[in-house]
């Protein structure tokens, strides 16, 4: 240990005594670090937006049905509670938000066309911080209070209708009885969204009316909670399915909506492959490296292990040497990384694909994410198979034998 | 006190397809403060005995004794320290660490062992104005001549005061002047530290300061004379 | 043998080592680009066929602006005769008619608002996958009689079964009321679910009666035999058709699918571009090494009179050889494991969720072919030789006195 300094101060200028060696060296290192950092973070993003995106619209973190609602999703199958009774029972659960609200499928009618709808009967102001819309993008207004009369819907969708604000349509679903429920809503706003499915396919009107039209009381068809990390809803679950029994359903997203949950861990397992990857594209390059140092300086070490240097402290210069380079390669790569994300943080559009990503769930903005997360894992990942890799020809350096060593020409 | 005993070494190298003794059933004894020159023609084994000696090379069989121990049978990590505590070597070739400054180099045993900074700092600074090199310490081995190179090497070979110092032609790309007073500052240890030398060179200046002569031809020794420096 | 290729060739063995693991280096990068190249086509071609033959076909015949609109009074005027005149003289059964329309469907219990397909029976199963993918009772028979098919995830939200009637009822095309009762006589299961809810298929004949469409209809779909014959199809049907139609593409069809191609090849090709440039950097390295070290040499050479020229060709001739090295075996490495997946299947954890958008199965037989195999290597191996360039060209400045002087 007390050789330390010497063996550091004996790495570092070993680096820099072949300049264009390391150099290129260290171009390698620092490119490939880069390209780790900045595809981790595109991909970190996008992932990121379709899942926010994706929970925002259906199954929030944490979800509340009737058992028999997720294989048959009509208004038979509602969830029995009220609001009241809700809120009593969560109180004090403290979540970042939760909302009860009316889905059922229905058909929309303007003057001229018809087309099938999700329709949402929400309480607009519950749901301001999670919905994907956003209220104040909305052309006309959003919806006021659950007793909205007004209906919103998607920008897309008016345009198939041939309708706009102010003009009326009428919504068709039915009731419990089955029987045919509808009545004719004033269009209000039209809201713009990332994903064009989305304004194809949702209509909004005030939760109490939702309710009154169609004959359900104060019931609702699903109660959504939100924690505050997606990626761990436990805690959010916990407290859902403690103030509930087994007349009711509780779900984490990641079962409701299989794709984003899958897509999640899928993703993570890609990014490491990617990582891994690069660092064995590396490798080659960096064992060639020490490689041919060792060779260059085989009477040195000679002559170091004939002064009485231990064969462990070869070793250790070796590997030092090693971890030098690439500390200093990934520190560089990580910030030309931090370089590039940075400015593009607000967004690179690549709506020419727009439809193409909506195929993956994906919107048309990429927002690349530079999470401390993804960033140190890389790094790490990067030294500790670079450590290994230097092991054999550090060892092999550390096997000299003096005599032959010096004796070499 | 026998600073070094070999007796009836043998080392045997191939080269090519011939065997070639470099030692051949050779027994010598050097006592403490002894100042011994090796002469032989090439190949005749001087380096390979100073490198038995000094625990690089094993003999094929025999005994090596170093400061009262039997070194052949040594393990490498013991045949390391026993060189990082007792013995000092100049080698024909390859002496200095390049990266390294001459301080630095200096330095180097003495951070091995374990010496303390300041310690270190101040006895390589003396030991290189002892060798008159007072103004190069912060000089690359490729940034001297020859000569300044091989007194950074003789430096650091005596500057922790090593009761045995190995030489393997230390004049060799020195000039007259400077051969004298590498051999003044040697026979200067010899006489007040009681440093054994053994010395291995072609170099008649050399020889004049030994005070016993040793002759090897075909890895025997065929002459042991004693004399009075010069 | 040339003096040259065999000095060349003997210089890089005088490394052994150092010259195996550049190879390596090129080596893994083909062995990986060969593969996931062979992968990522194989799956496009698998996406598109596998989309196309669901429904849409590689081209359709349209009223202008039905693509985007999708307007009920955007009619193809007598769309059966148009169709059967295509099959004769194309002299294809792969053409087929449909019409369209939005309505509600009403059983027993519940009602959904779906698009209800007119179909010609006899050659729907031709152009589209799911007569063929019926799950209970039978596709539609070939007369106009009041049957319907509808998909498996409809029949189970409308709670019908095969047997059941369904009540339909919807605007005609010239506006009034269309309304009939339907016998359902198959259910499909696409595996597509946006299909498996909303569709619903019955006869064109039936269907021009229910909704007044007066023998119009929306579509004519063409399967060509191949997704490359496809565009000179095209091109037929274009100057068949009678003025004020238009023919569409898949591309124009399923825009989402190109794009998203495109999508996932530019983040592909950006990986790839990467593997590459880290290849060029190996070898940048090593032959940067492989001149610095023979300096003296070179010097001495020079000095009994080669030119720079030559020498540095020589650099260049020992790049070559290492790199098709590096080639050779990566492209076979590449092709086997390919060939292996190609045999067994790949298949990864969350794989079958993940494709199920595209309409792939979850698991994926990649083909090897030549090109799919050369391409990557090659431009690893045009990379390698550029990388060679600067050692190369450095050699051009050397003299040999300066030369000689280093040990």
């Amino acid at each position: 240990m007390r050789m330390l300094p010497v063996l550091i101060r004996l790495a570092w200028r070993y680096l820099w005594r072949n300049h264009r060696r390391t150099i290129v060296m260290l171009s390698a290192i620092s490119i490939g670090a880069w390209a780790m950092i900045f595809m981790t973070a595109l991909t970190r993003g996008m992932v990121d937006q379709m899942i926010t995106d994706g929970i925002s619209v259906l199954p929030g973190h944490v979800q509340l049905h009737n058992p028999e609602y997720l294989d048959d999703p009509s208004i038979t199958n509602r969830v029995s509670l009220t609001d009241a009774d809700l809120a009593t029972r969560y109180a004090d659960a403290g979540f970042e938000a939760w909302a009860s609200r009316v889905r059922v499928p229905a058909v929309i009618t303007s003057e001229r066309e018809s087309r099938g709808v999700t329709l949402l009967g929400i309480d607009p102001m519950a749901e301001r911080d999670f919905s994907f819309v956003d209220y104040d993008q909305v052309d006309g207004r959003f919806l006021e209070s659950p007793d909205d009369t007004g209906v919103v819907i998607g920008a897309k969708l008016a345009d198939t209708l041939d309708t706009e604000v102010g003009k009326r349509i009428v919504l068709m679903s039915q009731d419990p009885d089955n029987e045919i429920a509808d009545r004719g809503f004033r269009v209000v706003g039209l809201f713009h969204a990332n994903m064009e499915t989305y304004e194809d396919t949702y209509a909004f009107i005030g939760k109490k009316t939702a309710q009154k039209m169609l004959r359900i009381g104060d019931t609702t068809t699903e109660v959504v909670f939100f924690g505050d990390d997606y990626r761990n809803v436990e805690p959010t679950y916990e407290k859902v399915a403690a103030a509930v029994d087994d007349s009711m359903r509780v779900s984490r997203w990641t079962e409701v909506d299989t794709y984003l949950g899958t897509m999640l861990s899928v993703m993570d397992g890609f990014m490491l492959i990617w990582v891994i990857v690069i660092f064995l594209a590396l490798s080659f390059g960096l064992v060639n490296t020490l490689v041919m140092a060792v060779f260059e300086r085989v009477r040195e070490i000679g002559l170091m292990l004939a002064l009485g240097m231990k064969p462990a402290s070869i070793l250790g210069q070796i590997i030092i040497e090693s971890m030098m380079l690439l500390a200093v390669g990934l520190l560089i790569g990580d910030a030309l990384a931090w370089l590039t994300v940075k400015p593009l943080e607000s967004g690179i559009d690549i709506s020419v694909v727009a439809k193409g990503m909506e195929m993956f769930g994906a919107s048309s903005v990429l927002y690349p994410k530079l999470h401390m997360d993804d960033v140190i894992l890389s790094n790490v990942v990067v030294l500790i198979l670079g450590f290994l890799a230097s092991l054999s020809p550090a060892w092999r350096a550390s096997r000299y034998e003096p005599v032959e060593a010096i004796t070499k020409v | 006190m026998t600073a070094v005993r070999c007796v009836d070494i043998c080392k045997t190298y191939r080269q090519g397809d011939q065997d070639i003794k470099a030692l051949d059933h050779l027994s010598i004894d050097i006592e403490k403060g002894d100042f011994v020159c090796l002469m032989s023609p090439s190949g005749g084994g001087k380096t390979t005995l100073l490198n038995a000696i000094g625990g690089l090379d094993i003999p094929d069989s025999g005994e090596v004794w170093v400061a009262e121990q039997r070194i052949d049978q040594m393990s490498k990590g013991q045949l390391a320290d026993l060189r990082l505590a007792n013995v000092g070597f100049v080698f024909q070739a390859y002496n200095l660490i390049p990266v390294l400054t001459a301080q630095e180099n200096v330095e180097f045993v003495m951070q091995v062992q374990g010496v303390p900074a300041k310690e270190r700092r101040s006895k390589s600074l003396a030991i290189l104005e002892e060798v008159g090199l007072r103004d190069l310490e912060d000089r690359r081995p490729a940034e001297m001549s020859g000569g300044q190179q091989q007194r950074v090497a003789v430096a650091r070979a005596i500057v922790s005061r090593p009761e045995l110092v190995l030489a393997d032609e230390p004049t060799a790309n020195l000039d007259s002047r400077t051969s004298d007073e590498l051999m003044e500052l040697f026979t200067e240890l010899n006489t007040n530290h009681s440093t054994t030398f053994v010395i291995a060179t072609h170099d008649q200046r050399v020889q004049r300061y030994a005070k016993r002569l040793v002759r090897m031809r075909d890895g025997r020794i065929v002459d042991d004379i004693e004399q009075h420096a010069a | 043998m040339n003096i040259v290729l065999r000095l060349a060739w003997r210089n890089l063995w005088r490394h052994a080592r150092r010259t195996w693991l550049t190879i390596g280096a090129m080596v893994f990068s083909n062995t990986l680009l060969v593969f996931m190249i062979s992968f990522q086509f194989s799956m496009y071609g698998l996406m598109i066929d596998n989309t196309l033959q669901v429904f849409s076909g590689h081209m359709q015949v349209q009223a202008p602006g039905y693509k985007d609109d999708q307007k009920m009074r955007q009619v193809v005027l007598d769309v059966q005769p148009l169709a059967d005149r295509l099959r004769g003289e194309l002299d294809s059964e792969t053409i087929a008619a449909r019409g369209w329309a939005f309505g509600l469907a009403s059983s027993e219990e519940r009602s959904y608002g779906i698009g209800i397909y007119g179909v010609e029976p006899e050659f729907e199963g031709n152009v589209s996958n799911i007569p063929g993918l019926i799950k209970d009772g039978q596709y539609l028979g070939k007369s106009d009689a009041m049957e319907i098919v509808i998909g498996g995830m409809l029949a189970r939200n409308l709670r019908v079964g095969v047997g059941d009637e369904l009540t339909l009822l919807g605007s005609g095309l010239d506006g009034s009321f269309a309304a009939a009762v339907v016998t359902i006589v198959g259910v499909f299961e696409s595996g597509v679910k946006e299909i498996d809810r909303n569709i619903a298929e019955m006869p064109l004949g039936a269907f021009q009666e229910v909704f007044y469409m007066e023998g119009a209809g929306h579509q004519v779909v063409i399967l060509a035999s191949t997704l490359d014959d496809a565009p000179m199809v095209q091109q037929r049907v274009a100057s068949m058709v009678p003025e004020g139609l238009v023919v569409h593409d898949w591309t124009a069809l399923q825009p989402g699918l190109k794009q998203a191609i495109q999508a996932d090849m530019s983040s592909a090709f950006f990986m790839y571009g990467i593997l590459v440039i880290l290849v060029a950097f190996s070898v940048l390295n090593t032959q940067l090494m492989s001149v610095l070290e023979r300096t003296h040499e070179f010097g001495v050479v020079m000095a009994l009179g080669m030119r720079p020229g030559r020498l540095g060709r020589l650099i260049m001739l020992e790049t070559a050889m290492m790199g098709l090295i590096g080639l050779l075996l990566g492209a076979v490495a590449g092709a086997l494991l390919t060939y292996w997946f190609s045999v067994n299947g790949l298949s990864y954890p969350g794989m079958e969720e993940m494709v199920a958008n595209f309409n792939l199965p979850g698991r994926v037989y990649p083909q090897v072919s030549l090109l799919k195999t050369l391409f990557g290597p090659a431009v690893v191996f045009l990379f390698t030789l550029l990388a060679a360039a600067y050692p190369a060209l450095r050699l051009r400045r050397l003299h040999p006195v300066e030369a000689m002087r280093t040990i």
